[in-house]
């Protein structure tokens, strides 16, 4: 009972601490705000007074919980309470991306994007069900150490820590962008420094503390980002519908959007086709309007060699169908039909479920109950971002639709002209090139007059383009329209095109700028502005941190202490993963500062990779005794094949494609190729030794105190032990 | 099944185990049911509107979600009456 009256207290406390914390931050923001308005404090003071703030409270919990005992610093001790471990997952889960991209994905892709919405949340009931309380019951240090003793031997844990390095490397790099780019737009400090100031907030706190600093950071981290995200769609909410809850009011806002799109023929129940039944507007609401094509790779292979001086030859640019092929070469057109939307769900959700830097959290509850409990917090407060950001999209949809489609391209709403001048937004009206130096034409244009459909005649020769007061007419050459504009002509010259009046098919919006642009649409301060970075930079930092625990400690624990040297000391093997922990950030940080389109394509892949890869062999390393070493090795080995193959095959040739499903899904192929192999190589050889047979009883059973605990504890011990 | 008192502890150990294999494939058939089959139809549901929301697009932005979140955390809710019930409860 003591012991029980000792927890309450600590929980009671850590409840206090952080409500404090939250309040604080309230408070601090309100003071900023009114400092802002009232006093005329300069942007640049509210931006840096945030950074340091947040930053400085990260160093201090990273300084409070620095540690040198093992447990504490691979698994946080083992006793972090259940709602706030769910917390730390959280923010542990929702990444950069999740917290500034995500909106902006779902404002481009409608019903299409709620795939990620379903895909990122539904994981994780596999995750309470079939994993969270066995990770827990097995109760070691890393995933690898489950497949290594599960299966036996190093070459299973062997390849689960090159794969939970490959993966999460890919992933924290992808964070480290994130870090670059928010620090460089908000503070204004070059990229790189946003990069190399970001990274020693992470590295003050981990090095420090390990797993137990980052656990703590990442409360708070949750904390910061869930007030930055609320704020500004919850004042949109007000501004246009007056109601403050935006996750129920944006209703509101899909109504207007259909109603505007059927004005603006945008949008119909099924998608606008042209004569070869290629889509040409896309709507909202209907659903699986994506194709499939292959124009991320032909970018990033461009920018990799482009970057690096190599020769790769980019990929010939196809959108199915192809519309320059015969009618009988034309691809079947998959858009409509549900599958790469089923799909590119399940390998969300199972790769969500198969993400070792998510798994290890739950080696830090106290217990197999509290590990169930705390999935279920985690997927709470995960569910309240994500059930935010349609709202976020829904909003700006609508706002953009209203006040900026179809408007004067000189009278557009402040924000829009403001995010236009930092290229966040861009008009492919040519008469907003007037003025414009020959050489620098934005990106959208320069490619058109690479191919010919944009000629510009620089008649009087000042090296500018010159369309004021010019007047569109157009003429026919062999039989195309060849439409002529002031000093350009061509074939991407039209009516529209010239008109000054921006066209929702003239309009290219970043994907960042919808959480980005939001105070600013909603009429909010600066300060605003400032708590969202402040929460986007508390995203990507509190996922870098867990990220790199898991690297450095699959390097120091799963291939040092574990394969090379068992006999290691307790101290060589702190010293080791806080070396590790080093070593990765600087390897992530220099894999950041190309800042390559394709960093971000390999994270989306790093799922179905997960779902082809580990998933099957931890599920059955659990639910199936009779599965064995060589059936998890064959399994994760051609799993990862099929997977790879698929998904390459289909990055580089859209035509090659099962179902149109695009390559972000390929897992889907991957995962049952596992499962067979898996089960068929186990079948052919022999049975897992009765100790691993007793080991998984262990695992199912959460009592501890038991006599067949205690027995099985002892053989659990020299399974360990005969691992290597 | 209410007495389990009788049994010995393998026996004991193995009816706990199939009673959470039952729940688990239960509750996996509802997240299954939930996440896959109104997308089949999200051109008839979203002919349903409900305060704004084409019935469709709520499943897939909302009412999902709040089904996973219910899912685990009535399976945490079970699983310890199936631990005290098995006398398995941990610590």
């Amino acid at each position: 009972m003591a012991a029980n009256e000792a927890i309450k207290l600590r929980n009671n406390r850590l409840a206090q601490y952080y409500g404090m914390f939250t309040v604080g931050l309230i408070v601090i923001s309100l003071i900023m705000g009114a400092l802002e308005l009232v006093a005329g404090m300069p942007q640049a003071w509210i931006g840096w007074t945030f950074l340091m703030l947040t930053m400085g409270m990260y160093a201090f919990i990273g300084i409070m919980s620095r540690t040198k005992a093992l447990d504490e610093y691979y698994v946080a001790g083992r006793n972090v309470p259940a709602i706030f471990n769910g917390m730390a997952t959280g923010a542990d889960w929702m990444s950069a991306a999740s917290f500034i991209s995500m909106a902006g994905t779902l404002y481009a892709l409608g019903y299409d994007g709620l795939a990620y919405i379903m895909g990122w949340t539904g994981g994780y009931v596999l995750l309470a069900l079939l994993f969270a309380p066995y990770i827990r019951k097995f109760g070691q240090y890393t995933i690898p150490d489950f497949v290594g003793t599960r299966y036996g031997g190093r070459w299973p844990r062997l390849v689960a820590a090159v794969s939970a390095i490959i993966v999460s490397l890919t992933y924290v790099t992808a964070q480290v962008v994130g870090v670059g780019i928010i620090m460089s737009r908000f503070i204004g400090v070059p990229y790189e420094w946003g990069v190399v100031i970001g990274l020693s907030g992470v590295l003050v706190c981990s090095f420090l503390g390990g797993m137990k600093a980052v656990t703590w950071t990442q409360v708070a981290q949750y904390i910061i980002l869930i007030i930055a995200y609320l704020i500004p769609v919850t004042f949109l909410s007000l501004k246009l519908t007056g109601f403050p809850i935006p996750q129920f009011s944006y209703g509101v806002a899909l109504q207007n959007i259909t109603r505007l799109e059927g004005e603006l023929k945008i949008s119909s129940e099924a998608p606008a086709r042209d004569g070869t039944g290629r889509v040409i507007q896309q709507g909202y609401v209907p659903a699986y309007n994506e194709g499939l094509s292959n124009a991320p790779a032909v970018t990033a292979v461009g920018q990799i060699n482009s970057y690096f001086g190599t020769r790769f030859t980019p990929p010939a640019v196809q959108s199915i169908p192809n519309t320059t092929k015969p009618a009988e070469e034309i691809q079947p057109d998959w858009r409509g039909t549900p599958w790469n939307f089923l799909a590119l769900t399940f390998c969300l959700m199972v790769g969500t479920a198969g993400l070792p830097h998510i798994l290890i959290r739950f080696y830090t509850v106290p217990s197999v109950r509290e590990s169930r409990m705390s999935v279920g917090w985690a997927l709470v407060f995960i569910f309240l971002l994500y059930f935010t950001a349609p709202a976020y999209a829904a909003f700006a949809r609508w706002e953009i639709l209203q006040n900026v489609v179809g408007k004067e391209i000189s009278s557009l709403p402040v924000w829009t002209q403001n995010w236009s001048k930092l290229g966040l937004i861009t008009q492919r009206d040519y008469r907003t090139l007037e003025g414009r130096d020959i050489a620098k034409l934005p990106a959208w244009a320069a490619p058109q007059v690479t191919s010919g459909a944009l000629v510009i005649t620089d008649a009087n020769g000042n090296g500018k383009i010159d369309v004021a007061g010019a007047t569109f007419s157009e003429s026919e050459v062999d039989g195309k329209k060849i439409g002529t504009f002031g000093e350009l002509s061509g074939t991407a010259i039209t009516k529209n095109s010239t008109d000054g009046i921006l066209q929702f098919g003239e309009l290219n919006i970043d994907a960042d700028t919808i959480v980005l642009a939001t105070p600013e649409i909603a009429g909010l301060p600066y300060t605003v502005a400032a708590l969202i970075a402040a929460g986007g930079l508390a995203a990507a930092l509190s996922t870098a941190d867990g990220l790199l625990v898991v690297i450095s400690s699959a390097i120091a624990h799963d291939f040092y202490f574990r394969i090379i040297n068992p006999k290691a000391s307790l101290n060589t093997r702190i010293w080791l993963g806080k070396s590790m922990l080093i070593v990765a950030a600087v390897i992530a940080a220099l894999l950041a500062l190309p800042r390559l389109a394709l960093i971000a394509q390999m994270v989306a892949w790093a799922f179905s990779m997960a779902a082809a890869s580990f998933f099957p062999v931890v599920l059955l390393g659990i639910f199936w005794k009779r599965c064995n070493g060589p059936g998890a090795i064959a399994g994760m080995v051609g799993g990862l094949s099929v997977t790879i193959f698929y998904m390459a095959s289909n990055y580089l040739n859209p035509s090659f494609n099962v179902l149109g499903i695009t390559h972000l899904a390929s897992g889907i192929f991957g995962l049952p190729v596992n499962f067979l192999l898996c089960y068929i190589v186990s079948k052919l050889t022999a049975a897992p030794s009765q100790e691993v047979q007793d080991l998984v009883d262990h695992l199912r059973n959460p009592q501890l105190d038991d006599d067949l605990m205690t027995e099985l504890a002892g053989t659990k011990g020299k399974v360990a032990a005969g691992a290597h | 099944m209410s007495d389990t008192k009788d049994m010995d502890r393998q026996q004991r150990i193995n009816a706990y185990w199939n009673e959470n294999n039952r729940l688990i494939i239960s509750l996996l058939v509802i997240w299954f049911a939930v996440a896959y089959i109104p997308p089949l139809f999200i051109n008839q549901l979203n002919q349903i509107r409900i305060v704004g929301f084409p019935l469709g697009y709520y499943f897939g932005s909302q009412f999902s979600l709040a089904v996973f979140v219910v899912l685990i955390f009535y399976y945490a809710y079970a699983m310890n009456k199936l631990d005290s019930k098995y006398h398995l409860k941990d610590k």
